[in-house]
């Protein structure tokens, strides 16, 4: 018995440094390496999946172009399970263990938070292709972002209300513990405020509930003209198929980037008719780079059996590998510094989600897009820039 | 009747007193916010938490139950749980929503079958061989962080297998009816409180009347006896298991018509919940897992209704925090000392 256990329990230690050592010893010295760190497993999976996809279309097209400066290069997928503290983890790993040039990464604000933490201690340059709270740039150097920010997409969205649908009284629902949902909440209360909009209901609720009856008469009873509900595309479904029932039309509501997905169009796309959202780029935007990167990925990736829709994190995964390549293309050397130095003087990067320039606090000043959902899918409206 | 030691009935006089000044403050809170926000909606708000509740009693009578005959904390129920979800969702995908009414059926029944196998393959692979084994505190411990170990390892699987996305389930049941005295509810939500109140009272029913029944309260409140009186002990645990898995996944189902997504960490939402429902009401009580989640409903909505609307499981935890300063035991639970 006992020597049975012995055995087994040898055998799995050597599998285990059998997989170990294979996994170490496949460095090639002579490509450029990036690391990218996103949440390829946990909660937030469908980010992580949906952005490397981007990432790797990017690659693709550069290698197969001959690479920069005669090198291809290679990315580094690390999965930081869509927790902050693996996130960090992560980032040290691909900093000390494998020498990456620059990093890629992460979609919640959350966790770019803490891998662009250790990336400007360690001075590597990150880039994030879709947190937009304002903090995850602010006071680092090192640190660059190819997606608007919050507090520019709750403006667009409080005048879009205010001035094209003309709509005076406005309620509020989003997530309370979220910092995305409540942050783009209060940035769109403020810019609303500050038009002359009134705010007639503000309601938060509690993250993970699925039960919005209550929530949705209390909304209704408090009679707004529209309603602002900046949540995540899976609550959103629920919300949109629970308002109707109480009685809310899909019309009513307005939201902000976190609707972009084919989920919401396969579960809700009949009770969200009518409706809008902010959004970093769509399908059928008039920019001549985001068809060519819409068709490349349609041909490259399937959903269903059919070419996949790209969402706006694939774009913006792919828009941020693009701009790291073209920065590393202006460096007369490719080194961590000099990267750095390149991608603060980008200028009018022509990007699949706008043409944008980095600013002095290394955010994206690029247009931000109105979508509309209409016949289940997702329609181009308007394009506004912040102010 | 035997004569009581006198500063035990002190302590029970006092207990009494503690239980009506609860009682007496709840019923004040409770008219208060009656009054606050009028009939109509109250009573919109009360069948909405009593549909909530239900669900949530269906989930805590698994853990209350699997605690009752083995003492243990059962984490990987809301997995069972998540895992009856995605049978739905699979089931309803291959068989479509042509007839809504044989649909229903059809995904409880596999989901139920589904559900139940992993509950019995999760205590047979898991716990079973633990049982008995190590001393003093490890013979809890051990089978409790198994249990945990066990949800994690479920979790992922689902996410490895299925996918991170979220699913939604087809819309099964549209539309709403007419109740006098609260106005339209949806039809979804009175089909769940149909359901659910005829599985809690097939439940009694199984527990208070068949042979199973008795051999599962016989093992809960002496494993050693009730073997020794020709009970077969494992093939009762496996049954039990079975049942709240079965519970589980009606719960689920109906959760999934009517509001969720089904994703691989659906379960932890609501199984905290389940899991306070349980305790509140008394953790091994099965009448106590019903009220236990039908108050922890009805308690939910009404902190939509006020401006903590974003923080439900404060209120929640505070009642449960109160409760059991009071009834150490939860609502209904035995106050009977443990033999250790």
């Amino acid at each position: 018995m006992l020597t049975r256990r012995a055995f087994s329990l040898s055998v799995v230690t050597l599998g285990l440094l059998a997989a170990t050592g294979t996994a170490g010893c496949e460095k090639k010295t002579d490509d450029l390496v990036v690391g990218a760190f996103l949440s390829l497993s946990g909660s937030d999976a469908t980010f992580g999946e949906d952005t490397k996809e981007g990432i790797e279309l990017a690659v693709e097209e550069l290698n197969k172009a001959g690479g920069i400066k005669n090198k291809k290069v290679r990315v580094l997928y690390e999965d930081d399970k869509s927790q902050p503290q693996e996130a960090s983890n992560k980032v040290r790993q691909l900093i000390d263990r494998d020498n990456v040039l620059a990093i890629l990464g992460e979609v919640a604000s959350s966790r770019t938070m803490a891998g662009g933490l250790i990336a400007n201690t360690k001075k590597v340059p990150l880039i994030t292709p879709s947190s937009t709270a304002v903090e995850v740039t602010k006071d680092r150097d090192y640190v660059f972002r190819v997606c608007f920010t919050d507090d520019q997409q709750g403006d667009v969205a409080a005048r879009f209300v205010w001035e094209t649908l003309k709509k005076k009284k406005a309620g509020l629902f989003y997530a309370a513990q979220d910092n995305y949902s409540s942050g783009l909440a209060n940035s769109f209360k403020d810019h609303f405020k500050k038009l002359g909009g009134e705010i007639v209901v503000d309601k938060g609720y509690q993250k993970n509930e699925t039960n919005f009856t209550t929530y949705l008469s209390e909304l209704k009873s408090k009679e707004p003209e529209i309603i602002f509900v900046p949540v995540y595309y899976n609550e959103m479904v629920q919300i949109a198929r629970q308002a109707k029932q109480a009685g809310v039309p899909g019309t009513m509501f307005v939201g902000g980037d976190g609707w972009d997905s084919h989920e919401l169009l396969d579960g809700a796309g009949a009770e969200l008719e009518g409706a809008y959202f902010t959004n970093h780029y769509a399908p059928d935007v008039p920019w001549p780079n985001s068809a060519s990167f819409v068709a490349a990925y349609k041909a490259k990736y399937t959903y269903k059996g059919k070419p996949k829709e790209p969402t706006s994190l694939s774009a913006q995964g792919y828009d941020a590998a693009k701009l790291l390549f073209d920065a590393m293309k202006r460096t007369p050397e490719v080194t961590r510094e000099n990267i750095k130095t390149a991608l603060a003087e980008t200028k009018d990067f022509a990007g699949a989600t706008g043409s944008l320039t980095i600013d002095k606090d290394h955010n994206a000043n690029k247009p931000i897009v109105v979508v509309q959902v209409k016949g289940g899918a997702f329609k181009y409206t308007a394009q506004l820039m912040s102010k | 009747m035997v004569a009581v030691p006198d500063n035990q009935a002190a302590g029970a006089s006092r207990a009494r007193l503690l239980r009506l000044g609860a009682m007496a403050l709840g019923l004040l809170l409770f008219i208060y916010v009656a009054r606050s926000v009028g009939p109509q909606k109250l009573g919109e708000t009360l069948v909405t938490g009593l549909t909530q509740g239900a669900m949530i009693a269906l989930v805590a009578l698994g853990y209350t139950m699997v605690y009752g005959v083995l003492k243990l904390i059962n984490f990987a129920h809301s997995e069972v749980f998540m895992m009856g979800a995605y049978v739905g969702v699979f089931v309803l995908g291959a068989i479509g929503i042509a007839n809504p009414l044989l649909s229903f059926v059809c995904t409880i029944v596999v989901a139920i079958i589904g559900s139940s196998l992993l509950g019995i393959t999760v205590e047979r692979i898991a716990y079973r061989p633990l049982r008995g084994r190590g001393r003093g505190a490890l013979v809890r411990v051990t089978p409790l962080v198994t249990a945990l170990g066990v949800s994690v390892l479920l979790q992922n699987a689902a996410q490895l297998f299925f996918s991170a996305r979220y699913r939604s389930y087809p819309q099964l049941i549209t539309g709403s009816m007419d109740i006098p005295g609260v106005g339209p509810v949806g039809k979804s939500r009175v089909i769940i409180l149909v359901v659910a109140v005829l599985v809690m009272i097939g439940l009694e029913l199984i527990v208070k009347k068949t042979w199973f029944g008795k051999a599962m309260r016989a093992l809960s409140s002496n494993e050693e006896a009730a073997r020794l009186m020709g009970v077969r002990t494992s093939w009762v645990i496996s049954s039990t298991f079975a049942l709240g898995s079965s519970l589980a996944a009606v719960g689920a189902v109906l959760f999934c018509i009517d509001q969720s997504s089904v994703y691989p960490t659906m379960g932890t939402a609501i199984g905290t919940r389940a899991f306070v429902a349980a305790v509140l009401g008394g953790i091994g009580s099965i009448p106590g897992a019903m009220l236990g989640g039908l108050l922890l409903g009805v308690l939910g909505e009404l902190v939509k209704l006020s401006s903590y609307s974003g923080s439900i499981d404060a209120p929640v935890f505070v009642v449960l925090i109160a409760v059991l300063l009071v009834r150490p035991a939860g609502l209904l639970g035995s106050n009977r000392a443990e033999k250790v």
